[in-house]
């Protein structure tokens, strides 16, 4: 398992190095070959990994590779954990990541930095899967801030773009605000445990639930709900939870397969990861986990809002993806780790289909993104209309699709939690199940349904996309529809995480749910009987009434209420209030401390005035030196008489 | 323990020795070059055997000499090291070859003297990481200012002479404290080893004194806010090779007074006043990150960020006191000290590589104008790969070496106090924040005007040179452990010392 777990980890690396490199040598087929060879290589032996952790039993691996460092006794350590957790993730990313690099020959065929593409994307797998596979915090932060670079490099990919150069300088920063917390959190933990070892720290958690820790002004907290809130931080910053999900739709600039890949399927889920990871210690904290599960309801129900009036097909799903995350870590609030890792895998497939069937319509488009000027697309396109609408379905929770099962699963697990916050966050993921139905379907049919609206020259070249696109949309409709009802069984009522995560038995809402479960097909239809699916449905319903057969109602909505309009346009002000409070306001206190405290006050008065002093002092003494004669013998007289006086008296 | 061949003496004067004879040389200027690159080497290839023969189980001065010097005052050529000095010796050799490569055809003027003063410099600031009198030091000392103030007075910019002079006065007030401070100690002990010293017994009133002596001596040098403001002027009126110097080795030079002199011979107030240098190096981390974050001139804001950096060196020399009252012992504690050092040569190789990128432009545009520049990846791509890369490891980002002595302090630092971990952690965003956004105007974007359009990527000298760094960066990221085994011995000695009471 040692060397297999080495090979799956470096293969994409090689890939990547290969392709960065020496580019120009190996060319763009070379490029594209040695890092699809590379990333299915971590495919394959995923799957191998996956079969033997989950099917044939084999024990979870924990080993190190390296010491890092060892400093105060406490060893830093490169080391692997495969467990069922790691090894359903592993087979996600590298999946996904498999058909991310196939969709891209297609996607990037006539950009010039083709090269740099596949080698960031090989390098991004390679990140990830050190993130997921660490079996220390230490490695996990190192994962956690690769992923952070190669998002930013990807963003900015197309550098001359005004647009995409500031968006991955504000993804880079905000991840950083969530980084910090999360790097006090490990502190945390090193202070209270001795060792990063995840093993070490999960087996001393129990002993520790109840030390509590002086905060500041007497206040007494516990380590648990310390460690949890800035490790919890970290998450924020990571998958991209209010108020640290400003980055995300802006990283839209970047070229759709990373879209795909990094900001729906794969990083942006680590926050989501590492809190499951982390369950032993979330366990011990209900302070903690009501934090976790207000911050994701409060993301699942306002994000989704903000997807209804976003024109650009890419932001839509942007805005889809935050409140989908704020749906899973709801689920890590209501102690249902199983459901929200149950739902990153669904959303993975669903989501990273969406983006690329939308990237498909983009390049049939010829790179334009506002859907209000697409339409009619369906007959253009049947293959990526056929797998755009399975996502759509998978997206809303429609009865048999993957994403029903891991929606519903949540919100029925959030329905008994009894998580304070869980009322509220009950309500919120309820409506928002209307609003994804509502915005996803609203994107659905003006995009490939209703008048065509592109200009002439753009209709004449609609086509259907090449099979290196197509296919990877057909392998990820597959799983999109059918993962959820395979799953669901053994991922949720079953013991498929073993030991991996971690449930007090007072929180085990999924003990309830499971005691309810009698198989795929009475779930299906147990469905119909609560709310939820109706929900989604009546969104379906209300987008179509409103954007099909009345389209002239949106523009009257948005007239009659003009207020929540404006608000859900400016994203609530929060890129505006970033802008001007911590942005403008950095540079201004830095401009102030700048001119007055370095350049008036230590060089003016400081630096300069003792030198002004010296030379005015100068000045004086200077003039005692006059070079007469009389001058000298006068001085002598007056310090002999001082010295005289001095002696005498 | 004394080694039979004075290895050390040998890395202090080769150099030396290389600087006069490469000033005779005189006007070839292709021999100077050659005979400059060939004396660096030489001192690289010397100085690694500092390391391959370092026995890193102890704590006691190696490679030891030691020979009367002014038997009238008892002064010593005594010469030793240990596990935190030895890193630097190395760090030195390494860059000054560098130098000596990046300053290759960008020198044209005066070529022999400037070749020569920076390996006179070189021997001066090895010996002062070697000599353990301290008159011997304080020579060191005072004689390295005075090639650097030469660099930055003759091949310096428009403004050089105010550059130098500011540079010159500030770190001589700082010299003639730390010279009072040696002779006070002196008449106490009737001894210049610095070894003796450490072992003295001193009450606390004086050790007070003595601390504010130390401490505006070396602060001057690392530099610590408010006596840092002659550093960016001088950066920016330096010659790109004095820069690289400068950063690289001559703030670590203050840093190191910290550990081999204040830490060990006063403790007792270094404990009372720990929490005043705690002080300014949040204040290094924050006010000048954001007076960083301003600023319009590249060299200026590297030199800040120089100044940010070196506050996470003084932060993990002195958070040792409040781990060690919560807890009554030092475990715990040499993670930070440990971080700070490693801090020091990880900011070696970054600030000296981000200057050799600044002066790589430099050479080509004659601006250092962030706002002149805009779009340099369209024409020098391989160029923008390295100077992001060296932006991210500024930014302290895992993997390179820019984040182990961080990640160290700040990990050491939560234990002595959550606010100033909190404090000394928003390095994470105002670091990132002023590092890429200059990397941002200057690199990336549309080419912004014609002399942008015209630049020439990487010649193979140039390459060699940031590629090198690069590497060191890169390895100390990924495996800092051979880096900091060498140091456990010394600085658990160092701890002890500062944490046993003298008065």
């Amino acid at each position: 398992m040692h060397t297999l777990s080495l090979v799956i980890v470096l293969a994409p690396l090689i890939g990547a190095i290969i392709a960065g490199l020496f580019g120009k040598v190996v060319g763009r087929a070379g490029a594209h070959s040695v890092t699809i060879l590379g990333v299915s290589i971590s495919f394959l032996l995923s799957l191998v990994v996956f079969k033997q952790i989950v099917f044939d039993g084999v024990d979870p691996y924990n080993g190190s590779v390296y010491t890092w460092l060892v400093s105060d006794g406490v060893k830093f350590e490169v080391g692997f954990l495969v467990d069922e957790l790691t090894a359903l993730m592993m087979v996600v990313v590298t999946f996904v990541s498999l058909m991310v690099h196939i969709y891209t020959i297609g996607y990037m065929r006539d950009d010039p930095g083709y090269q740099r593409f596949f080698s960031y994307i090989s390098l991004f797998t390679f990140s990830m899967l050190m993130l997921v596979m660490a079996n220390n915090f230490m490695q996990l932060f190192f994962g956690w801030e690769a992923v952070g670079l190669v998002s930013y490099l990807l963003i900015g990919f197309w550098y001359q773009k005004e647009s995409a150069i500031y968006a991955n300088l504000k993804a880079f920063l905000v991840n950083r605000v969530g980084d910090l917390g999360f790097l006090l959190g490990i502190a945390a933990v090193l202070m209270f445990f001795n060792t990063l070892d995840y093993a070490e720290v999960f087996r001393l958690a129990p002993s520790m639930e109840h030390v509590t820790v002086e905060f500041a002004m007497n206040e007494q907290w516990s380590i648990m709900t310390l460690i949890c809130i800035l490790l919890f931080i970290g998450a924020m910053g990571k998958s991209a939870q209010v108020p640290l999900h400003v980055w995300l739709p802006d990283s839209m600039e970047g070229p759709t397969p990373i879209s795909a890949l990094i900001h729906a399927a794969t990083m942006v889920t680590a926050g989501v990861y590492m809190v499951a990871r982390m369950s032993p210690l979330y366990e011990l904290s209900e302070t903690a986990l009501s934090f976790v599960i207000v911050i994701g309801a409060v993301t699942a129900l306002f994000m989704g809002l903000l997807g209804i009036v976003q024109n650009d097909i890419k932001r839509v799903i942007a805005y889809s993806t935050l409140s989908q995350l704020g749906y899973m870590v709801v689920a890590l609030g209501a102690s249902a780790y199983a459901t929200g890792i149950f739902h990153l895998m669904t959303h993975a497939f669903f989501k990273a289909l969406l983006f690329l069937a939308a990237g498909s319509v983009i390049i049939a488009m010829h790179h334009e993104q506002n859907i209000t000027k697409m339409g009619g697309l369906k007959k253009y396109m049947p293959i990526t209309y056929w797998t755009f609408l399975i996502g759509a379905l998978a997206l809303i929770g429609f009865p048999g699709f993957a994403g029903f099962f891991s929606k519903d699963s949540i919100i029925e697990a959030v329905k008994i939690s009894t998580v304070s916050g869980a009322g509220f966050a009950y309500a919120a993921v309820l409506v928002g199940v209307f609003i994804t139905a509502l915005y996803t379907f609203r994107m659905f049919f003006l995009v490939f349904h209703g008048k065509e609206r592109m200009d002439e020259h753009t209709r004449e070249h609609l086509h259907e996309s090449p099979p290196v696109v197509t296919v990877p949309l057909i392998l990820l409709a597959i799983p999109s529809v059918i993962i959820g009802a395979l799953a669901i069984g053994p991922l949720q009522f079953g013991s498929f995480f073993g030991d991996a995560i971690h449930v007090l038995p007072i929180h085990d809402v999924l003990e309830v749910l499971q005691s309810e479960y009698h198989g795929v097909f009475s779930f299906m239809l147990h469905g119909f009987m609560a709310p939820a699916v109706w929900l989604s449905l009546l969104g379906v319903g209300v987008a179509w009434f409103v954007y099909l057969k009345r389209p002239e109602l949106a523009g009257d909505i948005k007239e009659r209420f003009p207020g929540i309009y404006n608000l859900l346009d400016r994203k609530y002000g929060a890129d505006d209030f970033n802008d001007v409070v911590f942005a403008e306001g950095g540079r201004g206190v830095g401009r102030f401390l700048w001119r007055f405290g370095d350049i008036k006050l230590i060089d003016g008065v400081m630096v300069n005035g003792t030198a002004f002093g010296i030379g005015k002092l100068a000045g004086i003494v200077r003039r005692v030196q006059s070079g007469f004669l009389y001058h000298y013998a006068f001085a002598m007289i007056i310090g002999l008489l001082v010295l005289l006086t001095w002696f005498v008296f | 323990m004394s080694s039979e061949f004075p290895l050390l003496s040998l890395v202090i004067w080769l150099p030396i020795i290389g600087g006069l004879v490469v000033l005779a040389a005189g006007k070839n200027d292709v021999l100077v070059r050659w005979l400059a690159l060939a004396f660096s080497m030489l001192t690289f290839l010397v100085s690694l055997p500092l390391y391959t023969g370092f026995d890193s189980s102890t704590y006691q001065m190696q490679f030891a000499e030691e020979a009367s010097w002014v038997p009238a005052f008892n002064i010593h050529y005594s010469l030793g090291i240990d596990g935190i000095s030895m890193p630097l010796i190395l760090l030195t050799s390494f860059t000054t070859v560098l130098v000596v490569i990046a300053s290759w055809e960008v020198i044209q003027r005066r070529v022999s003297q400037y070749m020569a003063a920076f390996l006179i410099m070189e021997g001066l600031m090895i010996g002062v990481f070697c000599a353990l009198d301290a008159v011997l030091f304080y020579v060191f000392w005072e004689f390295m200012l005075l090639p650097m103030f030469l660099i930055i007075g003759i091949w310096g910019g428009q403004r050089r002479v105010y550059a130098a002079i500011k540079f010159f006065l500030y770190t001589f007030l700082g010299s003639v404290l730390l010279l009072v401070a040696i002779l006070y100690l002196y008449f106490q002990s009737d001894s210049f080893s610095i070894l003796d010293f450490h072992d003295m017994r001193i009450g606390m009133n004086a050790q007070i004194v003595l601390f504010f002596a130390f401490l505006i001596a070396f602060a001057v040098k690392v530099p610590m806010w408010p006596v840092h403001t002659w550093l960016p002027d001088a950066h920016v009126e330096a010659p790109t090779g004095g820069s690289v110097i400068l950063a690289a080795i001559m703030l670590k030079l203050g840093a190191y007074g910290f550990v081999r002199f204040m830490l060990p011979i006063v403790p007792d107030a270094s404990h009372e006043l720990d929490w005043f240098i705690i002080l300014l190096s949040l204040i290094a981390v924050v006010y000048i990150a954001m007076v960083a974050l301003v600023q319009e001139d590249m060299k200026k804001l590297i030199a800040y960020s120089s100044i940010a950096h070196m506050g996470f060196v003084t932060l993990g020399f002195f958070v040792v006191f409040n781990i060690f009252d919560s807890t009554n012992s030092v475990v715990g504690a040499a993670m930070g000290v440990e971080g700070a050092l490693v801090q020091m040569i990880s900011h070696g190789f970054i600030s000296g590589a981000l200057f050799l990128c600044v002066g790589v432009m430099y050479d080509r545009m004659h601006s250092r104008n962030i706002s002149d520049y805009g779009g340099v990846v369209n024409t020098m791509p391989v160029f923008a790969g390295l100077m992001v890369f060296f932006a991210m490891a500024n930014a302290g980002l895992p993997g390179t070496s820019g984040f182990v002595g961080e990640f160290m302090v700040i990990l050491a630092a939560f234990k002595a106090n959550f606010w100033v971990a909190v404090l000394a952690s928003t390095t994470l965003v105002l670091g990132a924040a002023y590092t890429l956004w200059m990397v941002k105007r200057v690199i990336f974007g549309k080419v912004t005007n014609a002399q942008v359009a015209e630049l020439k990527d990487l010649n193979m000298r140039e390459t060699l040179v940031l590629g090198s760094l690069a590497v060191m960066v890169l390895l100390l990221g990924l495996w800092p452990a051979p880096l900091i085994d060498v140091m456990h011995a010394s600085v658990g000695h160092l701890l002890e010392q500062a944490v046993s009471s003298k008065l």
